[in-house]
């Protein structure tokens, strides 16, 4: 299977072309260069260099979030368009996972993480075992600080994955001591190739129609309206004229 | 027989998607447009990360619905043509994300489309364009009078220089507590009042093109805050007919003027504005009476808001001039047509 990943959830972009759970090509940058500009022209160059003609795409991956909204959008509108009308399947992976499984050792607590400003930060709680990634706790919007208070039980090394660990590094190391660990810088970057992997046997979305970014987020005017207003709602919020 | 020019056009600038099939620049085929006005009503106005999120969850659906309406396989097309500026960033983002890789998937041209050139073009579903023309835009975001010398060359020569005159108008309907968006309510209760008082007309003597509507909202907000201190209840379709009185009369005066110093031929009006009754009224009258000779073409009601019909039309004629885009094509939110202030001097 010809397979296409994609990651534009933060700053770093990452896109891989896959044969099966082999890696054909990929890009990774991280210069903070506008997803929008950058990402087509990277697609167009690995499908080139791997010799792939875009209809002999058979697996559109994408990370669908947490992350940077405009970000997440990018890649996801690419692949669900893509995936639409080459008529193929399209798998949306966590960005947070796909972070956490680029680490390997067996056994780690391992705790990915974005920062979504204002001491919050996006985070999940994963455990990598002999079948794989298992979430310990689901990907979630969340303080620093209630997240250190439920880490802080944890008797065992936790491993922080992310460039935005360095953020809460001083946070975090006085909360969990010895145990806050952090992993290698290589590992703190997407990588399609790890993202193409875990979307090659995960389930489809039944239509590329109703993929939608995971934001883990309302927005800020939805949530004030929402507290002022219990009662009402104005739907359908979208309408055919 | 020729082969038919089929253009699948995007639209996700402010708050509607929409996705539409054009045959030949003039024959709209479908006009699928899905709008966030219920939505954003919950907020007063556009709030622009909610409508990135409603513009993902609809694109690839009115691409389909779009596709499937004109009866069109994608193998039958020509090109694809999308907004890419002025408007919302992260609403531009995703039609031009969406627009750029169905291009790319289907091997197809991509045609970069200033959507104010589609406001024009919405015209261009009435009868051709005959240049040199003239076109006065209004809408929530702009207003401004646009001279086309030749085909495809747009030019500012007048401009608002505060608050568009769509955006005046929500914010007095929100002082009338009419709820956003307040245009076409405004326009309905004007037609019920009288212009009792004598709002100011910003500009209308000044030798230039511009417009300001400030001074008028302003003026408005105190007239109605001085009544409710002293406890007095104005008619409100006397101040919305006041209120629209105004803007009207700046902006057909300054219409009138570009239209008789310029060597045109054809007047267009376009842009949600467009679609009040009060102006497109006014214009008529004023024009059959002091310019009888222009050939005046209102965009159709229908066509007046954002609508990717509207796109297809003007990416037709960009791309008689050969004027494509790169799959690197970004949104540009503050794209603007040049700006030639002197123009009639
Ligand atoms: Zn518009």
């Amino acid at each position: 299977m010809k397979l296409l990943a994609l990651d534009t959830s933060n700053r770093p972009l990452s896109a891989a072309v896959l044969e099966d759970d082999r890696l054909l090509a990929m890009t990774t940058t991280n210069i903070g260069r506008n997803h929008s500009v950058q990402l087509l022209p990277v697609v167009e160059t690995l499908l080139q260099q791997a010799g792939v003609h875009a209809s002999d795409l058979q697996r559109i991956v994408v990370a669908e979030g947490p992350g940077s909204y405009t970000g997440l959008r990018i890649a996801a509108t690419t692949a669900k368009t893509l995936a639409y009308t080459l008529n193929i399947d399209l798998v949306g992976i966590s960005s947070l996972t796909a972070l956490a499984a680029n680490v390997s050792d067996e056994g780690r607590l391992i705790v990915p993480m974005f920062d979504a400003r204002r001491q919050n930060v996006f985070a999940g709680v994963y455990r990598r075992t002999k079948n794989g990634l298992e979430a310990v706790m689901a990907d979630r919007h969340i303080s620093i600080e209630k997240l250190v208070a439920q880490l802080a039980s944890q008797q065992e090394p936790v491993w922080f994955v992310g460039q935005d660990v360095a953020v809460y590094a001083e946070i975090l190391h006085e909360a969990l001591g010895n145990n806050f660990r952090r992993v290698a810088d290589a590992q703190n970057l997407p990588n399609a190739f790890v993202l193409g992997q875990l979307g090659l046997d995960a389930k489809p979305v039944a239509h590329p129609f109703n993929f939608i970014p995971k934001y883990l987020r309302l927005t800020q005017a939805e949530v004030e309206w929402k507290k002022q207003h219990p009662q009402e709602d104005t739907k359908p919020y979208v309408e055919k004229i | 027989m020729k082969k038919k020019n089929l253009i699948l056009a995007f639209e996700s600038s402010c708050d509607e998607t929409s996705v539409a099939v054009i045959e030949d620049g003039q024959k709209i085929l479908s006009n699928v447009i899905a709008t966030q006005i219920n939505s954003h009503k919950r907020f007063g106005g556009v709030v622009p990360e909610v409508a990135s999120r409603h513009h993902i969850e609809q694109i690839t659906i009115c691409i389909d619905e779009a596709l499937k309406e004109a009866q069109i396989k994608t193998e039958q097309l020509t090109a694809v043509a999308v907004t890419y500026g002025p408007g919302l960033v992260g609403a531009l983002l995703v039609g031009v994300a969406a627009a750029k890789v169905f291009a790319y998937a289907n091997d197809l041209p991509l045609i970069p489309v200033n959507h104010m050139a589609g406001h024009i073009y919405a015209a261009r579903f009435v009868k051709p364009i005959v240049f040199p023309a003239m076109a006065l835009l209004v809408s929530g975001g702009h207003t401004e009078l646009v001279y086309m010398p030749y085909e495809n060359e747009f030019q500012i020569i007048g401009e608002t220089r505060d608050d568009a005159a769509g955006e005046a108008y929500d914010k007095i309907g929100r002082v009338l507590g009419i709820s956003y968006p307040a245009g076409k309510q405004i326009d309905e209760l004007a037609h019920q009042g009288k212009d009792n008082f004598h709002f100011p007309r910003a500009m209308i003597h000044e030798d230039n093109l511009d417009f300001s509507f400030s001074g008028l909202k302003s003026a408005f907000i105190n007239t109605v805050h001085h009544a409710d201190q002293i406890g007095e209840t104005l008619d409100k379709a006397d101040l919305a007919a006041s209120f629209q009185q105004s803007v009207i009369d700046v902006i057909v005066q300054k219409t009138l003027t570009a239209c008789a110093k310029l060597p045109v031929k054809q007047l267009i009006l376009a842009g949600g504005v467009a679609a009040n009754r009060g102006l497109r009224e006014t214009l008529d009258k004023q024009l059959a009476k002091s310019q009888p000779e222009l050939d005046f073409v209102k965009a159709p009601l229908k066509l007046c808001g954002d609508n990717a019909a509207m796109i297809g039309a003007a990416g037709y004629v960009a791309m008689n001039h050969h004027i494509f885009a790169d799959a690197n094509l970004n949104a540009e939110p503050s794209l603007e047509f040049d700006w030639v202030p002197d123009a009639v001097k």
